[in-house]
């Protein structure tokens, strides 16, 4: 593939990136004018943007606001499961958690969708039919990303063809530390076609790309080349998700909006484990990005054991006291 | 004794680099320790004293830039013609102060000794007064001291060449320019001070010398917005309080006169170094 | 799914752990005395309720406070041992630490900041300069300022409003550490954790007549400031005081440092990191309603980003909560005083009439108490008066600059020195332009960062002195200016 603005992809509907007419047209011709591109975004100071996350992290969200905080954060869960141990069984009772988190309380909100293996993606498909809830599958090699081209895109058909309507995929770090990023946007723009309708989460695996600088340039890159989510992470490196990054990327996907028009969306994954941790993650798309952003469309948090103690504390502010670990299942 | 007739010099002003008479056009008589006509010499004005303190903030910036390095090379260079001048000090000394021709070289080699003492001085100031400070945070925080600005000096009334070079050197060494009011009674080694600042690599502004009486123009300079700081040292006994009243309005520093006219040939430490020194501090977080 | 939008529920801190007693009198050799003059109400600016009632300190007060701080010097805590003195100062920072929420909700109650600053800053700090100070105590002879360095005597010291007990911790802490004894006059406005500050010397058996706190308004500040037995004098406030200080101490033997006023320029480059300094600017000039010395109140922007940060920080100060002070999530707090209000309304008018354009966000204000939303001024001139006098309220003038020199030379057009910042991703640009700020403290790709370790104070008439670190010793102790 040499470019990437390929009519034919217009054609069908999955505009990789602002489309012709913007600016950002020419910052994808070449390997050097994307560069200059990236590296001519505004630095992230780390400390400063630490102290913002750590300073947003000391809201204090109580009663009605975290009533609505914690069924709004379920609703955003994309309940996730990626063992080698994986089974139909496995995913099926996911599948069953998914669309009635709390079978004791019908009120409680069904999540966004369920991740697995592609492999897994039909299995989903079926114990998922007519629910609404999405069944997403992680693609490209994940989750290292080291694979061909050709192995990438066919493990993302074969994914959506097992009836995933969301691909997380992962971007080639190593291409991308290297310094070539054009090889990157190339991949993606290329997955995002392989995708056909199922929208593209693209983990930037901010663990490994280790600056925030690189997380900014990151996204922008997954956002020209089409993302419609961008993620932070695998859930297999540490750092995952944090709150930090997490703003990082919702200042590149605010400033994408402002200079195309297009929104996309963010997901933190990976780390997420606790109500206090996903309410202050929602506080941060609250003030950094704003209510445009607060919906399951736009922000999403992968997670598996996070939705237990989401289940936990929302129970608590129903009936006023506390509960266990016996009173939401066992996945 | 030779019949020639001597060529007298003519005492002037030490002001922006050049040597002009007072706008004023005054001059007074300077006698020697009994009383015996040596000079005529300057007797500069308010306006003089503002026109020395637009010099002094004119040079403020090339002086307080340059390399610590290069201001002890020129202070040092202050000791080497002065040292070429000796004789002539050593006589200017001993005429205006009285003293033995003995005591007088002793006056004069300590005053080019202090010229050295304050020239090795100014690259150390930063290491000894400046800090890397340990805050608890992710940020690199350090401390250096940086010149006052514009000080004015009331030289002492007594010691006109030791006491002088004992209160100029160090407001120099630290970064600052300086109008000096010199001696009232003695003013004439000041002068030759002047001249040998001129052909010593002081750039013109640094030290302005203006000879005439403290109490006349010091409340000029002391009320001066432009002004940062001010050696009361020299000044009127009856008048300092006045005086550091006056300075109060733009917020100067101070330093206030001693009870009397101290031992110049003392070794004076920091003390008047850092009263005309401020501490700037700066804050980088340390991040990746 | 009730909102489409996150409404954060109230979320106040109780105020049920402070105790405010009606009435107070003075702090004096270890108890608490009857003033012999006249009492001031403390209102909450918040709600205008009055929190209680504290006496006016008169010049025989004075005097009996200053001759108790004598005695304790000469008797007590002169001849001590410097390792226990260091010991009480320990015992101090830890009984501060103990008691930390309480001092927060009574310094927000009483001078209306948000709890969330009182909590996180403020308090937290003053126990760290109490911490710090403790352990200078037996190791002045190693501080750099002489060999057997020895403290002055008394110290009378007068502090201001916006940092009540923080103000305090920084003028208690050094000069106990170096070995003096302190007559501290706190601020008319909020006398408050000062007296909760007494409480604390009495639980830590600190000596009588060591600390003695005198309520009281101007007058009794200039009675501390004059007194003949006072041997040292530290004022942090405004600048117009300062003066009058310094004409009070003129011939005299006290020896004088002063923390005033500020209009730092805080300078953004076209190549900042822009999220992180448009947080600096927030932080700059709306930290504790802007009632900062050091505020950033002249924003500088280069021309070419000039548009998008504005754009940037509009956005952002319109998440700014205002409000309640003791709700948790409050960004923004109460200004100070009616008083302190009408200055800021008035230097606001003139800059509107000036020409410059202000902006302020969508904000609701609580009907009662001392108000004023976040404000920012674009179109200023270095020669309207809101780019020239301290207007220490929530309000930021911009300006633009071309290049570097012409940044340098605006940021320094000002008769105050005390702080700056520099925006910019470049190292050797920040260095440079840091070189030639004439600024006692310079932040660089952060803002409003304090710390007990680092020397903080002015330049030109921003004061002089300097408060924290080894060269913050100096005032404390004789012969020693750095």
């Amino acid at each position: 593939m040499t470019h990437v603005l390929d009519p034919g992809t217009l054609a069908a509907g999955t505009r990789p990136g602002p489309g012709p007419g913007t600016a950002f047209d020419d910052v994808t011709r070449s390997d050097a004018a994307l560069r200059a591109f990236l590296h001519g975004l505004p630095g992230v100071d780390q400390v400063g943007a630490e102290q913002r996350a750590a300073t947003l992290g000391t809201r204090s969200i109580k009663t009605t606001a975290k009533a609505w905080a914690i069924d709004t954060a379920i609703s955003m869960v994309d309940l996730t499961t990626l063992e080698g141990a994986d089974t139909p069984g496995k995913v099926r009772s996911l599948a069953a958690k998914a669309r009635r988190p709390d079978p004791t309380d019908p009120t409680a909100p069904a999540v966004a969708a369920v991740c697995v293996y592609g492999d897994l993606a039909g299995v989903a498909r079926e114990a998922l039919a007519g629910t609404g809830v999405h069944v997403a599958a992680v693609a490209t090699a994940f989750p290292s990303g080291r694979a061909s081209r050709e192995v990438k895109l066919a493990d993302v058909r074969d994914a959506v063809g097992n009836g995933a309507d969301e691909i997380d995929m992962v971007i080639d770090r190593g291409a991308f530390l290297a310094g070539r990023y054009l090889e990157v946007f190339e991949e993606v723009v290329a997955v995002k076609e392989a995708c056909g309708g199922a929208h593209l989460k693209v983990i930037l695996e901010t663990g490994e790309l280790v600056t925030y600088d690189n997380a900014r340039r990151a996204s922008w890159l997954a956002m020209l080349a089409g993302a419609d989510f961008v993620k932070t992470s695998t859930g297999k490196i540490s750092p995952a998700a944090t709150l930090p990054v997490c703003l990082v990327m919702l200042e590149a996907v605010r400033d994408f909006r402002a200079a195309t028009g297009r929104q996309v969306g963010v997901k933190p994954a990976g780390g997420i484990r606790t109500t206090k941790d996903a309410i202050k993650h929602l506080v941060l798309v609250n003030e950094t990005v704003g209510a445009d952003w607060l919906s399951p469309d736009r922000f999403r948090l992968g997670a598996s054991s996070l939705l237990n103690d989401l289940l936990l504390q929302r129970q608590k502010l129903r009936t006023g006291h506390y509960s266990g670990p016996d009173h939401v299942s066992v996945d | 004794m030779s019949d020639r007739l001597a060529v007298r010099k003519t005492f002037k002003l030490y002001l922006g680099g050049a040597f002009p008479r007072s706008e004023s056009g005054r001059t007074y008589a300077v006698t020697d320790a009994r009383g015996a006509f040596l000079a005529n010499a300057a007797w500069a004005s308010r306006k003089d004293a503002r026109d020395a303190v637009v010099a002094a903030r004119g040079a403020f910036a090339k002086w307080s830039g340059a390399t610590a390095y290069n201001r002890g090379q020129v202070l040092y260079r202050v000791a080497e013609v002065m040292e070429g001048r000796h004789a002539q000090f050593c006589e200017e000394v001993a005429a205006g102060e009285g003293l033995s021709a003995g005591r007088a070289r002793a006056v004069v080699d300590a005053a080019v000794d202090r010229w050295v003492w304050y020239a090795g001085w100014t690259d150390k100031l930063a290491s000894v007064l400046g800090s890397a400070n340990p805050v608890a945070g992710p940020f690199f925080g350090f401390s250096t001291p940086e010149p006052t600005g514009v000080v004015a000096v009331l030289a002492p009334q007594r010691s006109s060449l030791l006491g002088l070079v004992s209160v100029l050197a160090p407001v120099l060494a630290g970064g600052n320019t300086a109008v000096v009011v010199t001696s009232r009674e003695r003013p004439l080694p000041a002068v030759t001070l002047g001249e040998v600042l001129a052909t010593s690599d002081v750039p013109g502004g640094v030290v302005n010398l203006l000879t005439g009486d403290a109490g006349e123009i010091g409340p000029w300079l002391a009320e001066h917005d432009d002004v940062d700081a001010v050696d009361l040292t020299g000044a009127p006994p009856a008048q300092a309080m006045e005086l550091e009243r006056l300075a109060a309005g733009s917020i100067k520093r101070v330093l206030r006169p001693p009870a009397e006219e101290p031992d110049w040939s003392a070794d004076p430490g920091l003390s008047r170094m850092t009263p005309f020194l401020e501490t700037k501090t700066v804050w980088h977080p340390k991040g990746v | 799914m009730t909102s489409p939008l996150f409404e954060y529920a109230p979320a106040p801190e109780s105020r049920s752990i402070v105790d405010v007693a009606p009435s107070y009198g003075l702090f004096v050799d270890g108890e608490f005395v009857d003033g012999s003059g006249d009492t001031l109400k403390t209102v909450n600016p918040a709600t205008e309720e009055v929190l209680s009632e504290v006496a006016v300190g008169t010049e025989a007060d004075v005097d009996r406070a200053v001759r108790a701080a004598r005695r304790a010097f000469t008797r007590v805590w002169g001849p001590m041992r410097p390792a226990d003195r260091g010991k009480y100062l320990f015992r101090i920072a830890r009984i501060l630490q103990e008691r930390a929420r309480e001092f927060a909700v009574l310094e927000s109650l009483d001078n209306g900041k948000p709890i969330r600053e009182s909590r996180d800053v403020d308090v937290p700090l003053a126990a760290a300069h109490f911490f710090h100070h403790a352990g200078w105590a037996d190791k002045l002879g190693y501080a750099g300022l002489g060999p057997d360095p020895r403290p002055h005597g008394v110290a009378g010291q007068v502090i201001p409003w916006n940092f009540p007990l923080l103000m305090l911790a920084w003028k208690v802490a050094p000069a106990l550490a170096t070995g003096n004894t302190v007559v501290l006059k706190p601020a008319e406005t909020t006398p408050l954790t000062a007296l909760l500050f007494a409480q604390v010397c009495q639980q830590a058996d600190l000596p009588p007549g060591v600390v003695n706190i005198v309520t009281g308004a101007g007058e009794t500040g200039r009675a501390v400031v004059e007194h003949a037995d006072v041997d040292k004098v530290a004022f942090t406030g405004s600048t117009e005081v300062g003066r009058s200080i310094a004409r009070a101490v003129a011939g005299t033997r006290k020896v004088l440092t002063l923390e005033l006023g500020g209009k730092a320029a805080n300078i953004v480059f076209d190549d900042a990191p822009i999220d992180q300094a448009v947080e600096g600017i927030v932080r700059g000039i709306f930290f504790n309603q802007g009632h900062v010395c050091c505020a950033g109140s002249r924003l500088l922007v280069q021309e070419s980003v000039h548009d998008e940060v504005i754009a940037s920080l509009q956005r952002r100060i319109g998440t700014l909560r205002v409000g309640d002070p003791l709700d948790k999530n409050t960004d923004v707090g109460a200004i100070n005083s009616a008083e302190q209000l009408a200055r800021i309304r008035e230097l606001s008018e003139i800059g509107e009439a000036e020409g410059a354009h202000r902006w302020q966000p969508a904000c609701d204000l609580p009907d009662r108490g001392f108000w004023f939303p976040p404000t920012v001024f674009t179109d200023v001139s270095p020669a309207h008066r809101i780019a020239r006098d301290e207007v220490f309220g929530p309000v930021l003038s911009v300006l633009t600059f071309r290049t570097p020199d012409e940044a340098v030379a605006k940021a320094d057009n000002s008769t105050y020195g005390l702080s700056a910042g520099i925006w910019t991703e470049k190292g050797s640009r920040i260095l440079a332009i840091a070189d030639r700020l004439r600024a006692g403290v310079v932040w660089a790709n952060t803002f409003n960062q304090f710390d007990p370790t680092s020397p903080f104070g002015g330049y030109k008439q921003s004061g002089y002195g300097r408060e924290g670190g080894r060269q913050g010793l100096a005032a404390y102790l004789k012969g020693a200016s750095h």
